[in-house]
């Protein structure tokens, strides 16, 4: 399966195992523009799997209102750059009307999906990664996988979990991202990172998209081709990189994070976001409060630059194999 | 999806064909022959015609009414069906809501409750919807909707508590305004700040009952709202989910003129928000907001048809805010202190119920005496209690944001706070007489 069909196949049995579960967004119906719907509506029905009018505050609105009354939720918002008309709806109503309520009523029913990151073409509004804008949101959750099993483990998961949660889809995945995945239901856990490749001498802390650029750094470390081997120091290339995929943004894995750096003593964290009050200051700033005394190098972040997404400077601007590189470089020789 | 798109298509023809009495007079230029454009069914015509069926003098939307100023049924109006035990009991809790109103306003000018807004005027309106819905149908309000709480039986004390956020307050535990009220085995979902949030969440509660098989054609979500909140977008993103999904909800809004200072005439230039609902594809009526009996009436059969149709239905009611906006807010900065007087004696939507219940037979001046009298006790009864009780214990502050297990992060900071607490909870002034107030400090 691809990245697009786990996600569909998690839908499918989260339709199928709970009658009160219902997928709508913005052109669902006939499959999404993404193909992640495709014929849920004629195996379920239009009552459960529907389009519903281009408004995003609608969306989120509504699925609040379903969620509410213990409905199981599941609405796309089309593309995360469009998901910022629905930011009263998800940070002041969905985040906080479990406590607002004193308990009383809660949202746990709902799941927002939306396709994130970058797609190579995508311009200022086909790109953004906006998880950073909801990490003050206390009471949501924020998932985002990195491949297809992923992508169904963590979906299922973020449909049954008692609270809100965004799940952000990396669009660039969807079709290219391919791998065996069970047909059965499963699910894997919310707020706990993966270490992807065990190491003792720097962690490197990703999610969504990148975790592939850092995959391919880190192969060039070790393996440069002929054009980059003047730059990479023999002793460097036999490092033992920790590379970590964070899964859920909001609550994130600290305790994982955290004790992976009090091994290695040097963190680079990637992302596609700017940098600028992006996740990984968030990080940054619990790391050298918690492994302050075992840090050999200051946190590096790898991120976008503090500009929108320019279409034809998009190459330039987000976080690539080689700038991820020469981070790494940098942090092992600080 | 074949099936469905010519479903479509035939419930659109059969509207157009309920419509054609809005058709303008220009109706002979149209031509059958000419036909319409694809997926539309407007006829082509060939007269240059632009209308605004909404501002034209004489034309704006009608006002239905059964009752006069001085609570006499108008000619050839219809009284809706009204025993007297309902009767009385919608007037007890007219009576009631200024009694709490004077009451609130009154202690939150002493500084005993932090907030409160009050109803003033808008009782008709608030209790005569609330009357005509049933007790099940789930409510999402505003914020000057108590009314509908206690004809639901919330109870005074319930509605004390949570002004003065006091452990009694199941509301919200103290964590919100007052005001913010909720009860979900009232079927009111809880209140919150951010103005017309709870419009399209009301059509997302419509699509679960309606899911619901055994509360599908049974129930509605019924949304309040103010005409000043009708101009943010979750308003036409409600209407529009309702009407297009569809769902059954209906919509009632509260006009009263005045979004804090900014009268109707500066919130929109048709015709209120009554002439909003046909653009939907919504059935829409105006009520007096100030003659219960209306209100009853229109809600009664507006909510039929919400139910049956399972669509949208709008509801706007004509009422006037009596009252200052909130207790952060002096009216008489922006509207004079005549015109305000003058409504309140020209227009009491309590004194025209009184009158009709007069001419009834249904009440009498010594059961008002006797009343009012009761309430004013009630309310001061349940303020004494709210008042002595203590707050939750403090440690909820740090509960219910997250469902399931707390996250490292709360569960730190919860532990930050205690140190702190430990360290200067008994000396710093400010935290000392606060711990003072909560439970189990």
């Amino acid at each position: 399966m691809n990245l697009y069909q786990a996600v569909r196949d998690a839908m499918s049995i989260a339709l199928l195992k709970d009658e009160n579960a219902v997928v709508f967004g913005e052109d669902v119906a006939f499959g999404g523009v993404f193909r992640c719907t495709m014929g849920l509506a004629e195996e379920f029905g239009r009552e459960r799997v529907f389009n519903t009018p281009l408004s995003e505050q609608g969306i989120a609105g509504f699925g609040i209102g379903l969620a509410a009354m213990g409905h199981t939720a599941i609405a796309e918002i089309q593309f995360a750059d469009y998901i910022y008309p629905a930011f009263d709806q998800l940070v002041n109503e969905a985040a906080k009307i479990r406590y607002r309520s004193g308990g009383q009523f809660n949202v746990g029913g709902l799941t927002i999906r939306t396709p994130t990151m970058s797609v190579g073409h995508g311009g200022l509004y086909h790109s953004q990664s906006p998880e950073g804008f909801f990490m003050g949101a206390a009471g949501l959750k924020i998932v985002i996988p990195r491949s297809p099993i992923q992508a169904k483990g963590l979906l299922l998961a973020s449909i049954r979990d008692p609270n809100p949660v965004i799940f952000m889809e990396p669009k660039i995945l969807y079709r290219s991202a391919v791998e065996h995945v069970p047909v059965d239901d499963f699910t894997l856990p919310l707020s706990r990172a993966e270490i992807l490749t065990p190491g003792t001498d720097l962690t490197l802390l990703t999610w969504g998209t990148p975790v592939y650029h850092c995959e391919t750094a880190l192969r060039i470390l070790s393996n440069p081709p002929p054009s980059l081997a003047p730059h990479i120091p023999q002793s460097l290339r036999s490092a033992k990189i920790e590379l970590i995929d964070l899964r859920t943004i909001l609550p994130w894995d600290a305790e994982t994070v955290i004790e992976s750096v009090k091994k290695t003593g040097r963190l680079v964290v990637v992302h596609e976001a700017g940098k600028t009050g992006g996740v990984g200051g968030e990080i940054a700033a619990e790391v050298q409060k918690k492994a302050f005394l075992r840090m050999q190098a200051p946190v590096r972040r790898v991120a976008g630059w503090d500009t929108p997404v320019g279409l034809q400077y998009e190459k330039f601007i987000i976080p690539d194999a080689v700038r991820i590189l020469d981070a790494i470089l940098e942090t092992l020789t600080y | 999806m074949l099936r469905s798109i010519s479903t479509r298509i035939l419930s659109r023809r059969s509207l157009t064909t309920a419509r054609r009495y809005s058709t303008p007079n220009a109706s002979s230029a149209y031509s059958e022959a000419r036909g319409h454009l694809p997926h539309s069914q407007s006829p082509i015509t060939s007269k240059l015609h632009f209308f605004n069926s909404v501002t034209e003098e004489g034309k704006q939307i009608p006002t239905y009414r059964v009752l006069d100023g001085v609570g006499q049924v108008l000619e050839g109006a219809e009284v809706p069906e009204i025993d007297r035990d309902t009767a009385r009991k919608i007037y007890e809790n007219m009576v009631l809501l200024p009694i709490m109103d004077n009451l609130l306003y009154n202690i939150q000018r002493q500084g005993k409750i932090s907030f409160y807004i009050t109803a003033y005027g808008e009782e008709a309106t608030i209790i005569g919807s609330a009357a005509a819905l049933a007790p099940d149908d789930e409510v999402l309000g505003q914020y000057r909707e108590l009314g509908v709480l206690l004809w639901r039986g919330y109870g005074i004390d319930a509605a004390m508590a949570q002004c003065f956020g006091n452990q009694d307050d199941t509301s919200s535990k103290g964590r919100q305004m007052p005001v913010h009220w909720g009860s979900p085995s009232l079927h009111f979902h809880t209140i919150s700040s951010p103005l017309a949030t709870q419009i399209p969440q009301a059509t997302g509660v419509a699509y679960a009952l309606k899911r619901d098989p055994l509360r599908r054609g049974k129930n509605c979500s019924a949304v309040y709202f103010g005409e000043g909140a009708a101009s943010e977008g979750d308003f036409h993103a409600g209407m529009l989910f309702a009407s297009t999904i569809p769902a059954p909800t209906l919509f009632i809004a509260r006009n009263n003129g005045f979004a804090i200072s900014t009268p109707s005439t500066e919130q929109y230039y048709g015709d209120g928000i009554a002439a909003r609902g046909p653009g939907y594809g919504i059935d829409t009526i105006r009520v007096d907001g100030n003659d219960v009996l209306a209100v009853l009436s229109a809600t009664k059969e507006a909510r039929r048809k919400c139910v049956e149709g399972g669509r949208g239905v709008l509801l706007e009611a004509m009422t006037y805010r009596v009252g200052h906006h909130s207790t952060s807010d002096d009216s008489f900065a922006y509207r004079p202190r005549q015109e305000v007087e003058d409504r309140k004696r020209s227009d009491n939507p309590i004194a025209r119920f009184r009158l009709f219940l007069h001419s009834q037979g249904w009440w009498s001046d010594a059961e008002e005496e006797e009343l009012k009298e009761r309430l004013k006790q009630d309310v001061m009864k349940a303020f004494k209690k709210a008042e002595a009780t203590k707050r939750w214990p403090l440690s909820e502050l740090f509960e219910d944001v997250y469902g399931g297990e707390q996250p490292w992060n709360l569960k730190e900071q919860k532990k930050e706070l205690d140190g702190l607490l430990k360290k200067y909870g008994g000396i710093w002034e400010p935290w000392k007489n606060e711990l003072k107030k909560f439970k189990d400090n």
